[in-house]
């Protein structure tokens, strides 16, 4: 597929903001692993981003990545292309966490294999995933397996189906509730309705907008299309990968719909302290 | 009262303290953020801080709960200044009681360090030239670069205090 996996919808909330949900109840911090150049990409901008540091390496850059970042953390890597996943095979998994083996991950409900993106990666997992980079082997799925892991059997066997296609995203809307129709993008979704919205602006946008704040009827679906329409309006110079976004005085992403009586805010680089 | 507190105007350092006094600790540690004469070359005469004040209340709190669970604070209290500040005054303290020091050092770098880069608040520096400026912002207007906002948001996150790292992603 084309499209970016982490920005697909289900039931009007993107693949990352669903992973991001699903762990952060069970995690003292979540970060969302990025490739260099997807720094400034909104969706995951939004969030606290560790950056690969070794270039074009695939998944694994991102779990070396941040085992280097937070060295005495153990990780629990989470793929965002998981419609399936609940919180309870993640409970499944940190239940059954073995601190004393390298890694705990479940065995694929497909081929038995170990599934390397829903694990957890213990700190003494960070110098044989370095050798193992490093002898040229970019395979996380191999790593576990030759690795003294604990193998866990799924009590959910299909939580960690992933989509590759436009046919199996489809049909994963399907199974979560949604119509078969309008893929993002895709066109033939019916105008939104217009809605009523308060807006604040500070700091510089204040000063851009020549406003504290105002109350516009936008027919913009999310908040990203609100800020194209305020920014045409008027005039503001920040890029949307400046900002962030908050609706109802709370962060909240850019592909976040927007109800009738939203407040939103557009928030740009911060400068406390 | 909250934890996290905005202020429009000069507070007493001495009462914050002894809100913190507690018997069973041992350590008390507390930062003062200062309005400096001089940034990026440029002097600067005064300040202006400017608050989305419901959700910098919401994540302050927030931060110095993340504080507290992390490093065993027994109390942990921040304040900010917001509106227009002079020269040499605090315009943000920080303060934690924990039943040792080590504990007490981390938790208040942690919490300056997260409130510099989450809290939504913005200052405006004002320079002797007479020219001010949003401080992050104006580069950005200038000259849009993708990334260069949140890119400092993402190293800010690798160079949190060592205090945290056994913390951050690990199961509970």
């Amino acid at each position: 597929m084309q499209r970016d996996k982490a920005n697909l919808e289900y039931a009007g909330r993107t693949q990352l903001a669903r992973a991001l949900a699903l762990l952060e109840p069970l995690v003292a911090r979540a970060f969302v692993s990025v490739r260099a150049d997807q720094l400034g990409e909104p969706q995951r901008a939004a969030h606290a981003c560790i950056a690969d540091v070794l270039p074009e390496l695939g998944p694994i850059a991102g779990i070396h990545a941040a085992l280097h970042a937070y060295p005495e953390a153990a990780w629990l890597v989470l793929a965002c292309d998981l419609p399936f996943l609940d919180a309870a095979t993640l409970q499944q998994l940190i239940a059954a966490r073995d601190a004393q083996r390298l890694a705990t991950a479940f065995r694929s409900s497909h081929d038995g294999k170990p599934e390397p993106l829903c694990a957890i990666y213990e700190p003494a997992s960070r110098g044989p995933i370095d050798v193992w980079i490093a002898s040229g082997q970019l395979c996380p799925r191999g790593f576990l397996a030759a690795a003294d892991v604990a193998l866990l059997t799924l009590r959910t066997p299909q939580a960690l189906d992933n989509i590759n296609t436009s046919d199996e995203y489809r049909v994963a809307r399907g199974h979560l509730g949604e119509g078969a129709h309008g893929l993002p993008g895709g066109g033939a979704a019916a105008p939104a309705e217009s809605h009523t919205l308060q807006i604040q602006y500070f700091a510089l946008l204040r000063e851009q907008a020549g406003r504290n704040s105002e109350t516009v009827s936008s027919r913009a679906r999310d908040a990203r299309a609100l800020y194209e329409e305020l920014r045409v309006r008027h005039g503001l110079l920040l890029e949307p990968e400046q900002l962030r976004v908050a609706v109802n005085e709370e962060f909240a992403d850019w592909s976040q719909l927007l109800r009738e009586g939203d407040s939103v805010v557009f928030l740009p680089p911060v400068a406390g302290g | 009262m909250s934890a996290f507190r905005l202020s429009g105007a000069a507070f007493d350092v001495a009462s914050l303290r002894a809100e913190l006094a507690d018997p069973t600790c041992g350590g008390y540690a507390a930062f003062e953020g200062w309005v400096r004469d001089h940034n990026e070359g440029q002097r600067v005469t005064r300040l202006e801080y400017e608050a989305f004040a419901p959700l910098a209340l919401r994540e302050g709190e927030r931060i110095i709960a993340e504080a507290r669970a992390h490093f065993g604070l027994r109390g942990a209290l921040c304040v900010h200044r917001v509106g227009a500040l002079e020269l040499g005054e605090i315009a943000v303290w920080v303060g934690v009681a924990a039943p040792h020091r080590d504990e007490a050092f981390r938790g208040c770098r942690y919490i300056i360090d997260e409130v510099k880069h989450r809290l939504p608040i913005w200052k405006k520096e004002h320079y002797a030239n007479g020219d001010s400026g949003w401080v992050n912002c104006e580069r950005c207007a200038a000259a849009p670069l993708h990334g260069e906002h949140h890119g400092e948001t993402a190293a800010a996150q690798g160079h949190a205090p060592h205090g945290a790292q056994h913390l951050h992603g690990k199961p509970r």
